[in-house]
């Protein structure tokens, strides 16, 4: 199995606040990792991390090192191309206020994609991988904003797609959503799997447990426990960890 | 947290410590029917397995409900499924139970064609290993859980002289045979029980280590 994220040493700090402390971890190529732990733990700092959208905020410093592809993401790396290669779909669905077309488009026509037969193409791949070609191939120019809050959410993985990433970061991409829209998101990343690799924060415990390959406990900031899905969810070796899932505290 | 699921899992910890004490009483008055030969006795007895059959439904609801409410992981998945497992064992050691008053009764009043040897004792095993197993299931005791595997060796170990016992009896004289076929299934009906039993320990070391004889389930 290929090792995509290489994580050693990672510490974050925002200001004087040490939100991670030592994150040491592998995460490896078409699986789908979830990263669990109570509100505050660092889940979502971590993923941030990981297309260095912690760089956005002020007073945040980040010492050890991230090896995508063996490459320090920390080091001498373009990160438009970092976030090129690793997308993300955050918990509130946000497509721009524009055509689902265009929503898709967009992405490619930054890096200089111009000729509409390739973005056509594109598009349609985009929406065929998410799962909502059928659904819209009739109003493509349409505004994504009339969507359901299921059908952006969907429209938000094309666009990430649109721009062929190797790696998908999800932050409680499904928390907004109904039951038969989150289903059809769990769907999807199981198919995504295929192709990407896929990593997700989330609050659902059962979510976790149905859909991911691997899991990371964090608690205050550390990984506690990294295992397959299956282990931690039937035998956590560590009482935090099955304190935590079996809800006994968070 | 999850303080009404923790009642829930108090509750059926009773429920399992009342059936197995059920349990325990069945296979008691089954050696009683056999000592005082008494029918009205044996009725009774085959009657009350009803009882442990609607505990048993009883608490296989309790269970459905809390997968479905509670949607539990680790060692309360193992707990639940452990009960749901166990009450199974238990149900059948029931019948077991209730199977020997019936023989008895094809028996009735006829004079043993020998003293009641082994068969009290092998009651009184089948009913300690019903009381420790359900003691190592409420404690999470994986050493009390393997004593009790080890004693159904002392139960099969039982059946075997009893058999060879009840062979010598047919050889000796044909009249024997009806009575100690009888006997003889008598017998393998509490060696069945302490099969069982033994089942009830290995579940229980399941729920702890999440291996079964050996070999890791889930």
């Amino acid at each position: 199995m290929k090792n995509v994220f290489n994580v050693k040493n990672l510490n974050l700090f925002y200001g004087e606040t040490h939100a991670l402390t030592d994150v040491n971890i592998t995460l490896c190529e078409n699986e789908i990792t979830a990263l669990i732990g109570p509100s505050g733990c660092g889940k979502s700092s971590f993923l941030r991390t990981l297309n260095r959208m912690n760089d956005l905020i002020e007073n945040c410093k980040t010492t050890g090192e991230i090896l995508f592809n063996g490459e320090n993401i920390y080091g001498d790396f373009d990160v438009n191309l970092l976030r090129k290669h690793v997308g993300m779909v955050f918990q509130k669905p946000n497509p721009f206020p524009m055509s689902i077309y265009d929503n898709i488009a967009f992405g490619p026509r930054t890096h200089g994609i111009k000729k509409k037969s390739q973005l056509d193409e594109i598009v349609e791949k985009s929406l065929r991988d998410a799962a909502m070609w059928d659904e819209v191939k009739d109003r493509l120019k349409k505004s994504a904003i009339g969507l359901s809050g299921g059908q952006q959410q969907r429209v938000c993985i094309a666009r990430a797609l649109a721009v062929a990433p190797q790696v998908l970061l999800m932050d409680e991409p499904t928390s907004a959503l109904d039951p038969i829209s989150t289903s059809k998101i769990e769907d999807l990343m199981n198919e995504l799997k295929e192709k990407y690799t896929i990593i997700i924060v989330t609050h659902n415990m059962q979510q976790a447990a149905r859909v991911s390959d691997m899991t990371a406990f964090f608690l205050l900031g550390e990984i506690v426990e990294y295992e397959t899905t299956d282990n931690l969810f039937s035998l956590p070796k560590d009482k935090r960890t099955e304190d935590y899932i079996t809800g006994r505290f968070g | 947290m999850r303080n009404s699921f923790e009642k829930e899992l108090e509750l059926l910890n009773l429920d399992i410590i009342k059936m197995g004490s059920m349990i325990e009483d069945a296979i008691d008055k089954a050696i009683i029917v056999l000592k005082k030969q008494d029918p009205e006795m044996a009725k009774a007895a085959i009657e009350y397995d009803d009882v442990i059959d609607e505990m048993e439904r009883n608490i296989e609801s309790k269970c459905l409900k809390l997968l479905l409410h509670q949607q539990p992981v680790a060692r309360d998945l193992r707990l639940i499924s452990t009960a749901l497992k166990v009450i199974t064992d238990m149900e059948r050691i029931g019948d077991h139970a209730a199977d020997i008053s019936e023989i008895f009764l094809r028996i009735g009043q006829e004079k043993y064609i020998k003293e009641l040897e082994h068969i009290p004792e092998m009651g009184d095993i089948a009913a300690k290993m019903v009381r420790q197993s359900v003691d190592a299931f409420v404690k999470r005791d994986v050493a009390i859980a393997e004593r009790v595997i080890e004693m159904d060796n002392q139960v099969d170990d039982l059946f075997n002289m009893l058999k060879v016992d009840l062979t010598d009896l047919m050889i000796k004289d044909k009249k024997n045979i009806d009575q100690a076929i009888d006997f003889l299934l008598i017998a393998k009906y509490l060696e069945r029980i302490g099969d069982h039993a033994e089942n009830i320990a290995e579940w229980v070391i399941f729920s702890v280590t999440g291996e079964h004889k050996h070999i890791r389930i889930i």
